[in-house]
């Protein structure tokens, strides 16, 4: 993930720089050679940026920006910040099972937001289950972009056969919403492992069932922009001093797609977390001994009748405004970073 | 337009055959169907003949077109879980989604329709940015909170709807319909909201667009011009062309209502194809997968090529395009 945000960084860079400041590009070549002066400008282009400029100008984007950084923060850090270890059997006592909230009555001061039906404090297992459903989403789009990307520039790069039968599957599996995809691929490594307990399996088939059923959208873009580059003096210019056509693909081709792709992946990560979410309400994602958001809103939706309804509000409404906040994003970035709405 | 047609039907044929191999693939590959259907204690002549029966020693491609023969009548086998033929349990079930489909998307148009045009019209009145507040928190909230939430308020809070099941239903031949009877329809109202609201977002943002692109073109500048009043102008002149583009999101959205249909579900234990669905995976029964896979595939491509067709119908600018050249 961070190598990508560097990469944008530099996408976005040159263009602003070159379009904005002709001042800044002399001050630039006068100080060359000290990497220090350079990186200082960088950051004042930065800073002078169209980019920051409309996040700051929208007081929406920016409490949507602060309340991810508080969430991913909180969860990654829930090690540290978080009053019980959810993970740890040991510690946990059914006595303690259905506590409400420490402000209710009958309440315990020793758990913030109440216990689960195992005794488990809800904030610590909120803090832990948020951080294995950003883990997963983090991940899933990863491999999702990463498999669209490499699959887009092979298509758009080669043509012919290879392109077809890409983006026919591409169209196949367009034809069904990822959810679908996504509950089959994990229908069906359900049914493979179903007799084998691997470490950490749970974890990895969310994120390969999610990963591949988010991959079209990124192919197809990156194909279509290829199709474009490809033609362009420089890819001619590269293949004729004989450069191979995969350093071609990822070393000239690429960064000229990593704009739309990140914009794509701000938004599916939103998606990707609300999946992970939806596929474990549904049961067949992460098991209740180590839960995310939505295997406690399972939980915690069987207990609604007997009146405790902190095992599902708060899990819910963390999950309510991570995903509110992160599309938020997603949909700024689209809109700041197309050209044809400035 | 035939040749249209029939390229549109050969497209649907290779994603139907594509979908076909994948379900042919899981159902033969990933466990042992033998294993499923015997006991444990059954001997080894008695697996063997049993794989002879079912001709599973035939070659791959021979058992693919048995398949597909078997899947075009309608055949899927038996459940490894209830034991009982694929397709009762199916023709069971079809009749709950499909009502349940049908009410959300009557929702999402009902109600998306007037929001789009009253947002579209008004831009700048509080109402307005009520309606996209909360079609933006639509669009974000997961449809099973949405479900946990509307629970609460309305059994748990309230008490006034049932929280699960479809009530009371009639048989009308095999068809079990729950909108007959006032309980049925009762229990009708929550799935059909937390179904429909995300489709009611996008038709209210669609309308929404288009309203504003066409309230900008001359021939609306012109008809104010003859002193129209705005009543024939934004729904006689405005709101009409505005309709292609719905009818064709609506359309296509139809098949994600029925996809989407497995969550709301589940959340309303709802006796449908998708809770019927999410129990084959958890208990990885196969033959149920395979068939619900290969039903919505066809449902799927049966309704992006009417769409396609009434498109082309309906929009004259298409068939020019489409025209080989």
């Amino acid at each position: 993930m961070c190598g990508s945000i560097r990469a944008s960084a530099s996408w976005v860079g040159p263009r602003e720089r070159s379009m904005r400041d002709p001042a800044d590009s002399t001050a630039r070549s006068s100080a060359a050679g000290t990497i220090a002066s350079a990186r200082r400008s960088r950051l004042a282009a930065f800073l002078d940026s169209d980019l920051l400029h409309s996040f700051l100008s929208s007081r929406l984007v920016v409490l949507a920006a602060l309340v991810s950084v508080l969430i991913v923060g909180a969860a990654v850090l829930a090690p540290l910040i978080a009053p019980h270890d959810p993970y740890d059997l040991k510690s946990l006592s059914l006595l303690d099972a259905n506590t409400p909230p420490a402000w209710e009555q009958g309440g315990d001061p020793n758990y913030l937001l109440g216990t689960d039906d195992q005794g488990r404090d809800i904030l610590s297992t909120i803090l832990f289950g948020t951080r294995s459903s950003l883990a997963i989403g983090f991940c899933s789009v990863l491999l999702a972009s990463a498999l669209g990307l490499s699959l887009g520039l092979w298509a758009g790069y080669v043509g012919g056969r290879v392109d077809t039968i890409i983006m026919r599957i591409a169209d196949v599996q367009l034809t069904f919403p990822a959810i679908l995809t996504a509950l089959l691929i994990d229908g069906v490594a359900l049914a493979i492992l179903r007799h084998h307990t691997v470490e950490g399996g749970k974890f990895s088939i969310l994120v390969l069932a999610i990963g591949l059923s988010f991959w079209v959208q990124y192919a197809r873009t990156v194909r279509g922009v290829t199709l474009v580059e490809r033609n362009k003096e420089y890819v001619e210019a590269a293949r004729l001093i004989g450069i191979g056509p995969l350093k071609i693909m990822f070393q000239h081709i690429l960064p000229n797609v990593l704009g739309p792709v990140l914009v794509i992946a701000t938004i599916n990560l939103a998606l990707a977390i609300i999946t992970e979410a939806t596929l474990s309400f549904l049961g067949v994602g992460l098991p209740p001994t180590e839960p995310s958001l939505g295997t406690m809103i399972q939980v915690g939706n069987k207990y609604l009748f007997s009146g405790s309804w902190w095992m599902v509000a708060f899990p819910g409404l963390t999950l309510a405004l991570l995903a509110l906040a992160v599309n938020l994003l997603g949909d700024w970035l689209r809109d700041a970073l197309n050209p044809k709405l400035r | 337009m035939l040749a249209f047609a029939i390229r549109r039907l050969f497209e649907a044929a290779f994603v139907m055959v594509t979908v076909a191999l994948i379900a042919f693939v899981v159902f033969r590959f990933v466990g042992d169907p033998i294993n499923q259907i015997v006991g444990q204690d059954a001997t080894i002549e008695d697996r063997l003949k049993l794989r002879e029966e079912l001709g599973l020693n035939d070659p791959i491609p021979v058992q693919f077109a048995r398949f597909l023969v078997n899947a075009a009548r309608f055949d899927f086998g038996i459940s490894y879980q209830m034991k009982q033929p694929v397709t009762a349990i199916i023709a069971e079930r079809f009749p709950a989604t499909l009502e349940l489909a049908l009410a959300a998307a009557l929702f999402a148009v009902a109600l998306g329709i007037p929001m789009g045009v009253y947002t579209g019209i008004h831009r700048d009145r509080w109402l307005s940015k009520i309606f996209l507040t909360v079609s933006l928190i639509g669009v974000s909230l997961p449809t099973f909170l949405i479900g946990i939430l509307l629970i609460y308020i309305f059994s748990v809070w309230l008490g006034v709807l049932p929280s699960f099941g479809r009530g009371e239903v009639v048989k009308i031949g095999f068809w079990r319909t729950g909108l007959l009877t006032a309980s049925g329809l009762k229990a009708l109202i929550m799935p059909a909201i937390t179904l429909g609201l995300f489709q009611m977002t996008l038709v209210t943002r669609l309308v929404r667009s288009e309203m504003l692109e066409v309230l900008r073109t001359d021939y609306i500048k012109f008809a104010r011009a003859r002193g129209l009043p705005e009543r024939a102008i934004n729904f006689g002149h405005a709101l009409k062309n505005t309709l292609v583009p719905v009818i064709t999101v609506i359309g296509l959205q139809l098949g994600a209502v029925i996809a989407f249909a497995i969550i709301t579900e589940t959340v309303f234990q709802w006796p449908g194809m998708g809770l019927m669905f999410i129990q084959a995976v958890q208990n990885a029964d196969i033959p149920v997968m395979a068939a619900y896979l290969l039903l919505v595939a066809f449902l799927f491509v049966f309704i992006n090529f009417v769409v396609d067709l009434v498109y082309v119908r309906v929009d004259p600018r298409i068939r020019i395009l489409g025209r080989p050249t």
